[in-house]
């Protein structure tokens, strides 16, 4: 990366803003996995590595995977939060492969959220 | 709330992360704009909300008590909304949310207590971005705090918005951020130096990994900007070696920024240069304390120093040196944005902003919470946190602030997580670890696993510490193992006093509290185990006779398959039998006994043969009755 100036800054924000409500991203859905300690602890590179392999095998590209920290419920980790272009984001909780594997079915190929799963919709809030 | 309730009318702006995208804070000064010239201020209120579930369709508006919501808004459209509407009564069909043929019977975060109650700033990026991705940090408005910071404010000016903005050092200590920049700004030196501490020691603590963890950059930034407001060109993150993902995601981060000239020479082209390394910590406790850090990073054995001069005068290597907590960093950036006002607008006059815990225990829902500081524990505890795990189990105590802190009983949950009401109590806020006890747990037992820790981490450059710290462990040990004497409570509390007294550092001048408090708020539970030699909860195993409740027991034989010693014999469906030569007190029927049914009699009672057991069992409830004297 080059060396940012102040309105690099606004331009990235301004780039980066798209992809993040997959509005003009030109991606479908985003599966977020959440691996801080406690997720990575509970299994989430398990998690992680059987939603990059259901990619592979059902061979999408418009799906893309990306990591992030403690979504703040560690007793409920592995979690994941599904986005679908113009849906509101789904948090999964609890999670182990065969789980995954069924809301990559049924919900990220099939546009129906798994309910049994999910914990919550939305995003985290901010004031 | 009693304000909301004259308006004719509320307008929720929904300000969840995606609809702040798409600019519905802009939305909401439209609107204000617009009530104002209709005059209508003094009767429509404005709330900003969290998230509404439907990001798509954001920004979105409902109107209250009308329940009518508005989607996908512009700017343009609000004043025919306001006018249609509000003014005239005719909601506007053309923005009105078509809803959608079906949708999931899944709740939304305002739905849920774990997130209803909780305020993100220092979490605001938590599970949303990518730590390892600076774009990602980017566009949730990062580094644009920095940037204005360096560009657009002197010293002075980010001194005085953060002296404002009231915040407190979150490590523990609770010292206004604000006044020790100030210190370290006035103070004439060759170099200065800035450092982060993220040695997070205290056991049941994980705020600071999380935040490093998940946001790295938000550290970072903070540190930026209080290097310009302290004019200090070089800064350390201390972070302990045993938070491996954190050092990684740090460095990463690090390493992004020189690369984006965030950091190094030059900084975004304002001429100002800053430096900054990762330090990585053994692990020790006490280099958590101020000084003990700042010798480590010198590269000599943590210990503290007397502290003759405030590190902000003299701190590492005998310069001025601002040292603040991970979470003190990261609130900095929020603050600069928004001002000091906006942070203010929270917690109490003298606790401002929010604080993050670490929620952990008996609880149901353990995590990561980001709260108001005049958030009462019972909100916390009860609704964040949903309560004891255990089915039939009560709350007992909160633990806070780790082995510097104390247990606060149920009598004082209506109190809010301030420093000024959590310090009556004995207890300190500390770096927020918050630890729910329900009532299988035994006081005198917590209090000997924190002085055993405190013990075990004392660096022993002072007396005070390294040896009464190590009295009173044995004299703890001797109470749970059935060797306490009378007046043992007595010497606990003299002895507490004298080492808070005397220490040198932080570490032992709060080594004591566990036992004062659990003393203070559990006296009968000492007092139980000292004369009586009965720890009623069957924790110290020394204390303890375990039987079943012949009448209550149903037979069901979770216990029996449980037990490891083949203690307990019984058929199904007919009252079980533990018996007592074999059981090794192990507390294992206890815990897994859905029915309550297995009681704790004192050691005692091992003694008695079967008919005398059973006439003791009689007595329990006689026992349990008997008041209690001092044991003095």
């Amino acid at each position: 990366m080059a060396r940012l100036t102040i309105d690099d800054l606004k331009k990235i924000k301004e780039k980066q803003k798209a992809a993040f409500t997959l509005r003009q991203g030109g991606q479908r859905a985003k599966v977020t996995v959440h691996m801080g300690t406690c997720g990575i602890a509970a299994g989430a590179r398990d998690v992680m590595t059987t939603v990059m392999d259901e990619i592979a095998n059902a061979n999408v590209e418009d799906v893309i995977v990306t990591t992030s920290g403690c979504a703040g419920l560690c007793s409920r980790e592995p979690m994941i939060t599904v986005e679908i272009v113009n849906e509101p984001p789904i948090k999964y909780c609890d999670l182990n492969a065969t789980k995954v594997k069924e809301i990559f079915k049924e919900h990220i190929m099939g546009g129906k959220p798994v309910e049994k799963y999910a914990l919550v919709l939305g995003s985290e809030t901010t004031y | 709330m009693a304000e909301q309730q004259q308006y004719r009318a509320n307008l929720m702006v929904c300000a969840g992360t995606s609809c702040v995208s798409s600019e519905s804070f802009k939305i909401k000064e439209v609107i204000e704009e617009e009530l104002k010239k209709r005059e209508l201020e003094k009767e429509i209120g404005v709330v900003l909300t969290g998230c509404s579930g439907l990001c798509a369709a954001g920004p979105v508006l409902t109107i209250y008590p009308d329940g009518i919501f508005y989607q996908k808004l512009k700017p343009e459209d609000i004043p025919y909304l306001v006018e249609e509407h509000l003014l005239k009564g005719r909601p506007v069909k053309r923005l009105m949310y078509k809803i959608p043929e079906k949708r999931a019977a899944i709740p939304t975060m305002m739905d849920i207590p774990f997130y209803k109650h909780q305020v993100l700033r220092v979490l605001r990026n938590k599970g949303l971005i990518d730590p390892e991705k600076i774009e990602e940090y980017i566009a949730r408005d990062g580094y644009q705090a920095a940037a204005k910071a360096l560009t657009q404010m002197t010293p002075e000016e980010i001194v005085k918005i953060v002296t404002d903005s009231g915040l407190r050092g979150r490590g523990g200590a609770g010292f206004p951020t604000g006044r020790k920049w100030e210190l370290a700004l006035k103070i004439e030196a060759d170099e200065k130096y800035v450092v982060c501490n993220g040695d997070e020691g205290d056991p049941g603590a994980f705020m600071d990994r999380s935040v490093m963890e998940a946001d790295p950059h938000a550290v970072i930034e903070g540190m930026i900007i209080c290097a310009k407001a302290t004019q200090s060109h070089h800064a350390y993150i201390y972070v302990r070696a045993e938070y491996p993902l954190a050092v990684k995601r740090l460095q990463i981060a690090i390493d992004q920024c020189y690369e984006a000239g965030l950091l190094g020479k030059d900084i975004l082209g304002t001429g100002f240069d800053f430096d900054l390394d990762i330090y990585q910590g053994a692990g020790a406790f006490v280099c958590g304390e101020a000084t003990a850090l700042m010798r480590s990073i010198e590269g000599k054995r943590g210990m503290p120093r007397p502290k003759l001069w405030r590190s902000a005068v003299k701190g590492l290597w005998d310069k001025p040196t601002v040292l603040n907590n991970v979470e003190t960093f990261a609130n900095i950036p929020q603050i600069i944005l928004n001002g000091a006002d906006w942070y203010r607008s929270l917690g109490t006059v003298k606790s401002t902003g929010t604080k993050v815990f670490a929620l952990t225990g008996a609880i149901r829902n353990v995590g990561l919470v980001e709260v108001p500081m005049d958030m009462t524990l019972r909100t916390i505890i009860y609704d964040i946190g949903g309560g004891m795990k255990k089915k039939g189990r009560k709350f007992k105590a909160v633990q806070l602030g780790g082995p510097s802190g104390g247990c606060i009983p149920e009598e004082f949950l209506d109190i809010p997580v301030t420093y000024e009401a959590i310090e009556k109590t004995g207890a300190i806020v500390g770096s927020g670890g918050m630890v729910a006890m329900d009532d299988s747990s035994c006081m005198v037992g917590v209090a000997k696993y924190f002085l055993d820790f405190t013990a075990d981490e004392s660096c022993g450059k002072c007396v005070p510490c390294r040896i009464g710290t190590r009295v009173m462990l044995d004299l703890l040990t001797d109470i749970t193992e059935g060797r306490g004497k009378e007046g043992d409570i007595g010497t606990l509390e003299d002895l507490s006093h004298d080492i808070i007294a005397t220490s040198l550092c932080g570490l032992g001048q709060s080594a004591p509290n566990p036992v004062l408090t659990t003393i203070r708020y559990f006296r009968d539970e000492y007092v139980s185990h000292i004369r009586d030699k009965w720890c009623r909860v069957g924790v110290c195993r020394d204390l303890a006779t375990f039987y079943i409740d012949e009448k209550i027991c149903k037979g069901c034989g979770i216990c029996l398959k449980a037990c490891p010693s083949k203690a307990i014999i019984g058929e199904k469906k007919k009252p079980h039998k533990i018996i007592q030569e074999l059981c090794v007190h192990c507390r294992t029927c206890y815990e897994v006994c859905r029915f309550n049914t297995i009681k704790v009699l004192p050691a005692a009672a091992r003694m008695a043969n079967e008919a005398e057991l059973m006439e003791l069992a009689g007595q329990i409830e006689a026992w349990a009755g008997i008041e209690m004297e001092e044991v003095e």
